[in-house]
């Protein structure tokens, strides 16, 4: 499967996640967003920034559990809202939609 | 990899998705499935058959089919995936075909867990509802219960699930526990129909549940954490093994005697049987006979029910009751299979108060545990690395000497009834 945006194509997986992490830009950003069916708002785009910072670090996906954590704290929330909110953002779950949308590999979801 | 290759010979006769319909059946050949319907026992295949016989769903036979190539090559071609219904992070387990050129018929059969609800009773109204709409969706096939309590709903495409999932929610339905997060739990009957339940377990399971439904649809902890709750300490719902957080009904004070009852279970079936089948049985001797009436030593008895089972109408639990916490069960994982130990020894469970301060302590345990514990580590496991003492300290557990003093004799031991 592949993706077409400003008239390159880009490979992607038969789930629809970018097989290159350096393809990534913005523009695929907001393309793979439309698969979903998901407008990028500025919230939207941190927590994508977040992700992609945290995959350059530590080569892997943060668990939810760091994720929830890292967005309390940044918003002063309680872990409950932060999931909540995470969930607002991304309904499939940050895992699955969010880390499509920054370009990380898919998730190796357990049962 | 001879397997494969009498795989491939045999494929000839009974190709996936090539519909045999010119022998006039719906099912291809199955020869190696069909040995399973040759034993005494129910088989699953003969369930299947004519579930599919019935509805026509090809789904259904391009598993048999795909279950059939399988046992030729001895190899199994499952894989998994991620798919969920709008807001949830778990509660479909996805089930891809490895082989879905060969057999496209069996591509996708993912499975939707529901949860039960408390002590696993329904009206059969809500029963036909769950069939019609499952039926409707998905393959049809059910399984009450499943290995993690729930109701597992087996068969459907992905691009059903969510339509599914809003009908069954319309109907009361919700889905299940899955990965890193609170799970399904389970309870026996308890009260409803139990004269040994010594605190509403139904309550509790559904208050619990409630409390932490957030995370059982959204997991986001450590691993995953199970609740079972058993109205008695005959445990009926195997909480000791199967569970990280087993809550065992139990009571303080001793056990309630009918002098009457003994009586008539003596007149019944003898001295022989209360002194051999009763008194000798009693692990820890607690039971004797003083001037030829039967008399229990309450210092002594530990809770394994064996007297009271065995003479149900007679002897019934104290009037003291609550409940006991034991954490820590489970199955094999990073260290080996592990029983519960003894958390919370005793803890009284009639108001809703008790209700909230429990539920409170179980916060802080999962708090401790979200902390100290590593990815992908049970809580049983995480005090077994750490130490007790610095879990009973981090959750605010006071030390009881009743944590370590014989819960039972030998908990690796269920006499025989």
């Amino acid at each position: 499967m592949s993706i077409e945006v400003n008239g390159a194509t880009y490979e992607t997986d038969e789930n629809g996640y970018l097989v290159n992490l350096e393809d990534w830009n913005e523009d695929i950003a907001v393309k793979l967003a439309e698969g979903e069916e998901i407008d990028l708002t500025e919230e939207h785009w941190s927590l994508v920034r977040f992700l992609r910072n945290y995959y350059d670090e530590y080569q892997i996906a943060p668990a939810v559990k760091v994720l929830t954590k890292a967005i309390a704290a940044e918003q002063g929330i309680d872990k409950k809202e932060a999931s909540e909110f995470l969930y607002g953002l991304f309904p499939k779950g940050p895992a699955l939609q969010a880390c499509k949308v920054a370009g990380l590999p898919k998730p190796t979801g357990c049962v | 990899m001879e397997g494969a290759k009498d795989a491939s010979s045999r494929e000839g006769h009974h190709c996936g998705g090539c519909h045999s319909e010119e022998n006039g059946k719906f099912l291809n050949p199955t020869p190696m499935l069909n040995e399973l319907e040759s034993g005494p026992w129910p088989s699953f295949v003969s369930g299947f058959k004519e579930l599919a016989e019935r509805t026509k769903k090809p789904m259904l036979r391009g598993v048999l089919d795909q279950l059939e190539y399988s046992y030729n090559t001895k190899m199994g071609y499952w894989k998994g995936g991620l798919v969920t219904v709008d807001g949830y992070g778990a509660g479909v387990i996805t089930r891809y075909s490895m082989i879905k050129d060969k057999i496209p018929e069996a591509a996708e059969f993912h499975t939707m867990r529901i949860q039960p609800a408390p002590g696993l009773h329904y009206n059969t109204a809500m029963m036909r509802e769950l069939c019609d709409i499952w039926e409707k969706y998905g393959s049809g096939i059910i399984t009450l219960h499943g290995q993690t309590g729930d109701i597992m709903l087996q068969g459907i495409e992905e691009k059903y699930v969510q339509q599914c999932f809003d009908e069954l929610n319309e109907a009361g339905w919700d889905l299940g526990g899955a990965g890193a997060g609170m799970r399904t739990a389970v309870s026996c009957i308890g009260p409803g129909r139990c004269e040994n339940a010594c605190y509403d377990n139904l309550n509790l399971h559904l208050k619990a549940l409630k409390h932490f439904v957030g995370v059982l649809h959204r997991p986001e902890w450590n691993y995953k954490l199970k609740f079972k709750f058993s109205g008695c300490p005959n445990d009926c719902t195997n909480a000791i093994m199967r569970s990280d957080l087993a809550v065992i009904g139990t009571w303080k004070d001793a056990i309630q005697i009918d002098r009457d009852e003994v009586t008539a279970w003596v007149e019944k079936k003898g001295m022989d049987a209360l002194v051999n089948q009763v008194i000798n049985l009693c692990p820890t001797r607690a039971i004797s006979l003083k001037e030829g009436e039967m008399h229990i030593e309450t210092r002594d008895c530990v809770r394994c029910m064996h007297c009271l089972n065995a003479m149900p109408k007679a002897l019934s639990p104290g009037k003291e009751r609550g409940i006991s916490l034991l954490m820590g069960g489970k199955n094999t994982l990073k260290v080996g299979v592990n029983m519960g130990s003894l958390i919370i020894p005793f803890m009284k469970m009639e108001s809703d108060e008790d209700v909230e301060t429990f539920i409170e302590q179980i916060e802080t345990i999962i708090e401790w545990w979200e902390d100290a514990g590593l990815d992908h580590e049970r809580i049983g496991e995480t005090i077994e690395r750490v130490g007790l003492k610095q879990f009973i300290e981090g959750a605010g557990i006071e030390a009881d000497i009743n944590m370590v003093s014989r819960p039972r004799d030998n908990p690796y031991f269920k006499a025989p009834y």
